[in-house]
């Protein structure tokens, strides 16, 4: 049962879909009952007893497990189902960066990546980079640089941030900038953002 | 909110918040039995909606409700006849492409969003025109004046000068687009009691537009929004959107979250109205200024009128005794705009300092040079003498460390390869503004002072801004002094807007803090103990856990002989690539004379933020209209370009730092505005100075410098 092709989750083409699926899938129920349940238009209420996918990852250290449907991105799972709302929705899109997090060790942007693909990974969130209520260096430099107005596409920023000085792509502003881009500040603060960067390169920590 | 981890008084406090995840936005609130609304939007740009279809959405899995003009709850206020704001739910007249039609209520996101694809409407079309210039050109269309005209002396003087520039100007539609997207938590009990976390500018203007909407007391509205991810003007109203997320909490009895998507961001939440203006300068030959005329078009809704101070900034800029202004609307079937960041001005600003540039260039002068011989001692507008101004000292300090000497007057002087260097100056203005606010303030044994005020944060930092104010004015460590905003229960203040806040909220501080003083004081002479005595052992020695003060504050008389104004001048030097036309900005210094500087490191900050929207305005924003289909066809990120980091060099900010001695008991002026105000003039005429070539449409894109 795996179809992301939106168009298998219109109207009718849904419930067409469901019924084959329910025939090959309900193993346990009996096929006829199920197919005469869709056709009499409670088969919506029976894709909630199939479409849902056990899934096993760790998140900043901690496993979780969970049940969930394949169109739910990582950012929504994050934000609604486990509550870590520190990583960011700017668009769902992938073109903003706000929801960026960390998949076994590299930065993706959460929104694009469903939740399903992330079985066994590892995710970072900023809420997983302090140790404890000692704060990440690059933290701190934003707060010293101001690398921040609103607030909200902080914590992309920061995730990026991190991701951009370990991929080796933080050896000049030119082209900390040009690796940054994909995170956007609508509040502007791209110079302070690349201060903090710059202050964390050089200052040399363990990342 | 608590303050952690503080290390340097100029911090942030709340940075702690924004760069662990901690800062709670108004969609991270966790209430139990929490649904998730997605709207449905109209696929007509005008019309009736002559049927809804709900029944497959109503079936789908999680579905709760869908709620439409069909089934709508009472709104007394939508009720009555007559009256502007848009009336959602209680009409079934379409004004723009993408207005919401319905609002799919579902236990998950992932359902309300498939549910609302199964809604069906059909509609009963009307010709509509979305073209802005069309409706312009257009005799029969209608157009309304938008501001009183203004003359001063002889109108149209520039005509008979000795020298002339008459140029038009043209900006497109800007969008704010903050990176939080819009939306609501609704949550309405029995009783009519409702709760709300909302992304707002004003926590008691929600208040007020819900009370009014559903009729029922302010009191029994709770709004909270205590961190708001950037608005720049996009959040000083109630849109209805958030109405349509209340009356859906109203009509299931849960609590309700609507998050809209990126591109209904560009749809429904305003926009800067485009706008086309025609700038008239005279000067003599040696370059004084003989006459002014700015005439400006703005676009408009059809279903409620926006206006805005386009023409203000000629009126007093710059000594000239000829001076005229006019300001139409022009309302198309768009969404109806709002204030974005230095609102009018800016786009006013565009053309005057644009036009400026020109006529010095005609004049053969340096621009900065014709700008000083032009410069006012005083408001001729208003007659008034200003309260403060700084604004020669200012040219100064930023032509010297942009480095201006190095500016060649001659345009398209300064070449390496492919590459043409050019310098640019403008001049932004916006008023310095002092509204009525109330603060409480908490004085406590333990040695921390407690400040409350219903005002907002959308970012320049308005704690930091009072928490250093009181740390001033009580000697008390920030890291114990708290700032409390974002709720509506608090004392009243007024939204965040017009680049008023410090000077507003300040002041209340200001006073809250005095009084503290000197009940201290009175406290230690009733209990024998020296006048200078510390707080805490004053409170202890009377047996008092805290004291308390409320404090509403506004500006006396005293203001009304004064015009105030904050200014700033913004240096560019571009570099522009003469085979690709790309424009890349290379240095940029603002200088900013808004009085005193409270919080310079949150100041600084927010002078940088203005210029990068100011890149984006001079550079790369514009919101295309496909007007065959009344829809914006670039309503991503990927299409509609704000800066990114790749298009920002490091900025220079330069204070003048001098209170103004009237405007409010800091001396401190706003500055939210300004540091956008003028930017993309300054750009433009960098661009002139490079190439030779004058774009008198924004965005500069590389088309337009290959083709000028």
């Amino acid at each position: 049962m795996q179809s992301s092709d939106p168009n298998q989750n219109q109207g009718d083409s849904r419930r067409n879909f469901l019924k084959k699926s329910t025939i090959i899938a309900a193993v346990a129920l009996t096929p006829s009952a199920a197919v005469k349940a869709a056709e009499n238009g409670v088969d919506e209420r029976f894709a909630e007893l199939f479409e849902k996918i056990p899934l096993n990852l760790t998140v900043n250290n901690k496993a979780y497990t969970a049940s969930v449907e394949p169109r739910v991105t990582l950012l929504d799972l994050l934000r609604e189902e486990l509550h870590l709302t520190g990583t960011k929705k700017g668009c769902d899109h992938g073109q903003c960066g706000a929801c960026t997090v960390h998949v076994d060790g590299i930065r993706v942007n959460s929104c694009l990546s469903l939740a399903v693909t992330n079985e066994g990974k590892k995710i970072t969130t900023i809420e997983g980079l302090a140790e404890g209520d000692e704060l990440h260096p690059m933290q701190k430099a934003f707060i010293k640089h101001d690398g921040f107005q609103c607030g909200y596409c902080t914590p992309g920023q920061i995730m990026s941030a991190v991701a951009c000085i370990k991929e080796g792509h933080a050896n000049s502003r030119a082209e900390i900038r040009e690796y940054m881009s994909g995170n956007i500040c609508r509040c502007g603060a791209y110079p302070n953002i690349v201060d903090a960067i710059v202050e964390v390169k050089e200052g040399g920590a363990k990342l | 909110m608590e303050n952690l981890f503080f290390k340097d008084d100029n911090d942030r406090v709340d940075g702690i918040f924004k760069v662990t995840g901690k800062a709670k936005y108004f969609a991270e609130y966790e209430l139990p039995g929490l649904t998730y609304g997605v709207l449905v939007t109209s696929t007509v740009t005008k019309g009736k909606i002559t049927s809804l279809d709900t029944k497959a959405a109503e079936k789908a899995p999680g579905v709760i409700a869908v709620v439409s003009h069909l089934n709508k709850p009472s709104a007394p206020l939508y009720e009555q006849e007559g009256g502007s704001p848009m009336k959602i739910f209680y009409t079934n007249q379409v004004f723009y492409n993408g207005q919401p039609i319905a609002i799919v209520v579902a236990n998950t996101f992932e359902r309300a969003t498939y549910a609302a694809s199964l809604v069906k409407a059909t509609y009963e079309k009307e010709d509509f025109n979305t073209d802005f210039e069309k409706a312009l050109a257009d005799p029969k269309a209608k157009k309304l004046q938008g501001q009183p005209n203004y003359k001063r002396g002889i109108e149209n003087a520039y005509k008979t000068a000795d020298v002339q520039v008459e140029q038009r100007y043209v900006l497109p539609i800007e969008t704010h687009n903050p990176m939080e997207l819009h939306g609501i938590i609704a949550d309405w009990k029995p009783a009519d009691r409702v709760t709300v976390y909302a992304k707002t500018q004003g926590v008691k203007a929600t208040q007020n537009t819900i009370a009014n909407v559903f009729k029922i007391p302010a009191e029994n509205i709770q709004v909270n929004s205590e961190f708001v991810g950037g608005g720049f003007g996009m959040a000083l109203r109630t849109w209805p959107l958030e109405i349509a997320t209340v009356m859906a909490s109203k009509h299931i009895g849960k609590p309700v979250k609507l998050v809209i998507t990126r591109m209904q961001m560009f749809t429904m939440v305003g926009n800067r109205p485009a706008a086309i203006q025609k700038v008239g300068l005279g000067a003599t030959k040696e370059g004084k200024l003989t006459g002014i005329t700015h005439t400006a078009f703005g676009e408009s809704s059809v279903y409620e009128n926006f206006t805005e101070g386009v023409v203000n900034m000629a009126k007093f800029m710059y000594q000239c005794d000829n001076v005229n202004t006019a300001y139409t609307i022009v309302p198309v079937d768009l969404g109806v705009p709002i204030w974005m960041r230095g609102p009018g001005e800016a786009t006013g600003a565009f053309a005057l300092e644009s036009a400026i540039d020109e006529m010095a260039h005609a004049l053969d002068m340096d621009p900065l040079d014709f700008r000083i011989m032009n410069d006012p001692e005083t408001d001729q507008q208003r007659n008034k003498p200003f309260s403060s101004k700084n604004i020669k000292e200012a040219y100064k300090l930023g032509a010297e460390k942009i480095g201006w000497s190095n500016r060649k007057n001659k345009p398209g002087s300064l070449v390496e390869g492919p590459w043409q260097t050019g310098y640019g100056v403008s001049v932004g203005v916006f008023n310095a503004n002092r509204g009525k606010a109330s603060v409480k303030g908490i004085l406590k044994a333990d040695g921390s002072l407690v400040l409350q005020s219903a005002t907002s944060d959308i970012g320049p930092g308005t704690g930091t801004g009072m928490t250093l104010i009181a740390n001033k004015l009580m000697d008390i460590p920030v890291n114990k002094i708290t700032f409390e905003l974002g709720d509506s229960s608090l004392p009243p203040a007024p939204s965040q807007g017009g680049s008023a806040t410090l000077s507003t909220i300040g002041s209340a501080v200001n006073d809250v803090c005095l009084s503290l003083k000197s009940t201290i004081a009175e406290l230690a002479a009733n209990s024998n103990m020296d006048a200078t005595s510390n707080f805490v052992d004053v409170l202890r020695k009377n047996n008092l856990p805290s004291i308390e003060v409320t404090k509403e504050s506004q500006a006396g008389k005293e203001r009304d002989n004064y015009s105030m104004y904050s200014f700033s001048i913004h240096f560019v030097q571009v570099k522009v690539n003469n085979l690709t036309g790309v424009v890349k900005v290379s240095k940029i210094v603002s200088v900013g004379d808004s009085g005193k500087i409270i919080s310079p490191k949150t100041a600084r900050s927010q002078m940088i933020g203005g210029a990068v929207g100011g890149i984006g305005m001079a550079l790369t924003e514009e919101a295309v209209i496909d007007h065959r289909f009344g829809r914006y066809i670039n309503n991503n990120f990927a299409d509609y370009h704000v800066p990114v980091h790749a298009d920002v060099p490091q900025i220079d900010v330069i204070f003048i730092d001098k209170p103004d001695p009237i405007i409010n008991p800091m001396g401190a002026k706003g500055m939210g505005e300004i540091a956008l105000i003028g930017f993309s003039a300054a750009v433009a005429n960098a661009v002139f100075n490079a190439t030779g070539k004058r774009i008198r449409t924004l965005p500069i894109t590389p088309d337009k410098i290959l083709a000028g």
